[in-house]
């Protein structure tokens, strides 16, 4: 599945969650040239555009990326309640909107039918890498073919990790994105459930996940193969 | 929490889980658990399952009994015996009133308050225990003890049956998330040290109650017996349960000063010297048996005094050096608690005597240069130097008159503690021991 465009740059910290969580690929966007110039070569998967806070920004946003020859298709708002009349002869700009702040149930269950009308990709089944298959259906992983046992977040952790191969990312990044922002216990915590990973993973997969020095993580390969 | 009960209930599904067991803690620190079908499962983890407390020690009250055990569906773990193809698994669970309010009879709610208090003061606070335990050959205990080997400290003994044993403990704890530092054969004969790797509080006191019983699961799974008695073979070392401790303030350590001469915060030294004063008081509950006293005399590896140092293994806290460089592993070693505690509880009042060192500035006295156990009773006295409790009597009335305690522990376990220690303590000393006869009889 292609990236669904996600705008603004940062998204709001619970849309990442959010989509992390549910494990659809996607990619931040801050302004129309950037849409535009990383658009994946098979176009857009669809796009979450959050109107809450900056509306003009977001209206301008959708009206570049329909109003052209492949306009990206879906397209949901996010908006705010008080946004609502905002809709009005803005109708050929979005598909489908949702309430901000919004529901997880809510736009998961938006953003499930909406991607399920284009026939397109609904979220991949499997993250595989190498002897790793993670089976985001079931919540089962294994190594080796050999089943996983473990707990919610060393899943969510390891489904991250695995979703972005070779990717670096800081103990504080994980935090935000797997944890979540309210959490509470610090960076720590990461080092916790990634030293728990690889006891699970057992010792000839625990390498699988690398530390990087005095930055973070990174599971498999770096992208320049070192 | 709703993703998080998902995984729980669709992975017992996916891996046919029979059995989910239900675990939670009584006041002495037993683990104590119920099972419940998949069928349950769901309406479980939504509502909780209630039972009657009357039976668990520590629980009863007067009025109602009945409370409800709510899984945490964070710690579901399948757990790695049993048949094969017919897994079982188990949540820790927080015990709640009918009400939805903490039960005050829970320990692990306790742990959870204290942790709190921390919290508030932007404290995350992490421990490392460094667990001993005795292999026995059985668990007779009219024949007394029966050790498997004589090995000794760091002793690599070839066919040593122990050391088997040691293995497949640690790739059964790994196997359930309980990541291991180090393991060695300690200084007893048949006596094992796995030291556990840090986490927060919480998770620790968690996977010390796994712990204790994987240890014995897997001893008992070759027909051995594995005890976490503090002191079960005199004239040689007993098991203790030293604590490593660090207070985290986001991602910095907050024991951590560069500045200082020992690289020690004002936040680390209020902490010690709060350890320090209310030692006495706290001591009953890191020291709960009768028998966790016959370990904490002179000539052995425990702590008798209270003082702090660097690299003195007599003292009640020691401070290690960390590896050049690596701040975040700053921390103290609490050397008094053992094996066979409420972790809950332990953790609480250790907790809560840091905390209270550094609300109040309380003073750290001077590092103890000499061994302490070297030195006359006079030099001691002539240095401040003051011991812990001799006995579980001397801790009871320490921890009887202690507010802090008692702000740590809550009125409910406050109580039925004493009370229940009371009893044991009159219980031990009713009995007319071989010592009494041997030395008396004949000669009075």
């Amino acid at each position: 599945m292609e990236p669904i465009l996600v705008y603004p740059d940062p998204p709001p910290p619970e849309l990442a969650q959010f989509l992390d969580l549910s494990g659809y690929p996607w990619k931040p966007v801050g302004t129309v040239d950037a849409a535009l110039k990383t658009e994946p070569d098979d176009g857009w998967a669809g796009a979450i555009v959050v109107g809450a806070g900056d509306s003009d920004g977001a209206f301008a946003l959708c009206r570049a990326v329909r109003k052209r020859d492949t306009p990206v298709f879906p397209l949901l708002l996010l908006i705010a309640g008080s946004q609502v009349t905002d809709l009005e002869l803005r109708d050929e700009l979005y598909d489908d909107f949702c309430l901000f702040p919004f529901h997880p149930r809510e736009l998961d269950a938006r953003l499930r039918h909406l991607l399920w009308k284009v026939g397109g990709g609904t979220r991949p089944h499997l993250v595989e890498y190498d002897v790793l298959v993670l089976n985001l259906e079931t919540y089962q992983a294994s190594v080796a073919g050999r089943p996983l046992d473990l707990t919610y977040m060393e899943y969510e952790l390891l489904k991250f990790l695995a979703q972005h191969p070779g990717k670096v990312f800081t103990r504080e990044t994980l935090l935000s994105r797997v944890w979540g922002y309210d959490y509470y216990g610090g960076a720590r915590t990461v080092d916790v459930h990634i030293r728990r990973l690889r006891a699970k993973l057992g010792e000839e997969h625990a390498h699988l996940i690398q530390t990087v020095r005095s930055v973070g993580y990174r599971f498999g390969q770096s992208r320049w193969g070192t | 929490m709703e993703r998080q009960q998902d995984y729980v209930l669709r992975s017992v599904e996916e891996r046919g889980v029979r059995l989910i067991w239900l675990w939670f803690t009584d006041v002495l620190g037993n683990l104590k658990s119920f099972a419940i079908t998949p069928a349950e499962l769901e309406n479980a983890l939504e509502d909780g399952m209630t039972f009657d407390g009357s039976s668990i020690d520590g629980f009863s009250r007067v009025q109602e009994s009945d409370v409800l055990a709510a899984p945490d569906p964070n710690s579901f773990e399948l757990l790695p015996w049993g048949a094969p193809g017919h897994p079982s698994a188990r949540m820790f669970c927080d015990i709640v009133n009918l009400d939805g309010s903490p039960f005050e009879g829970d320990p692990r709610q306790v742990l959870r308050r204290n942790l709190d208090r921390a919290r508030e003061r932007d404290f995350a606070f992490y421990v490392a225990p460094e667990m001993e335990f005795f292999y026995f050959a059985d668990n007779d205990a009219t024949r007394g003890p029966r050790p498997l080997d004589n090995g000794s400290y760091f002793d690599l003994t070839t066919a040593d049956v122990a050391g088997n044993l040691r293995q497949r403990t640690i790739h059964t704890l790994e196997a359930m998330g309980i990541p291991v530092e180090y393991s060695f054969h300690e200084d007893s004969p048949s006596q094992h040290e796995i030291d556990l790797r840090h986490t927060d509080a919480m998770t620790m006191a968690d996977s010390v109650m796994t712990f204790r019983l994987v240890v014995r699961e897997v001893a008992a799974s070759e027909g051995l017996y594995a005890t976490f008695m503090p002191k079960p073979l005199e004239g040689v070392q007993g098991s203790g349960m030293h604590t490593h401790m660090s207070l985290f303030s986001g991602d910095a350590n907050a024991f951590y000063d560069g500045e200082d001469p020992y690289h020690l915060s004002p936040v680390a030294k209020g902490f010690i010297a709060g350890l320090l004063r209310h030692a006495p008081e706290i001591t009953a509950v890191t020291n709960q048996t009768v028998n966790s006293y016959k370990r904490l005399i002179p000539g052995f590896e425990a702590p008798v005094w209270m003082t702090w140092a660097r690299n003195n293994r007599s003292a009640l806290v020691r401070v290690p050096v960390p590896k050049a460089g690596n701040t975040s592993a700053t921390r103290i070693e609490f050397r008094s608690p053992d094996p066979a505690c409420n972790p809950y509880l332990a953790y609480s009042v250790m907790l809560a005597a840091g905390l209270k060192g550094i609300e109040e500035g309380y003073e750290l006295p001077p590092e103890a240069a000499a061994n302490v156990f070297g030195m006359t009773d006079d030099d001691r006295v002539a240095a401040g130097i003051a011991q812990l409790p001799q006995s579980l009597a001397e801790a009871l009335d320490a921890m009887a008159s202690s507010k802090l305690v008692f702000d740590a522990l809550g009125e409910h376990i406050f109580e039925w503690f004493l009370r229940n220690k009371r009893r044991e303590w009159a219980a031990y000393k009713s009995q007319v021991t071989p010592f009494e006869l041997e030395r008396y009889f004949r000669t009075l």
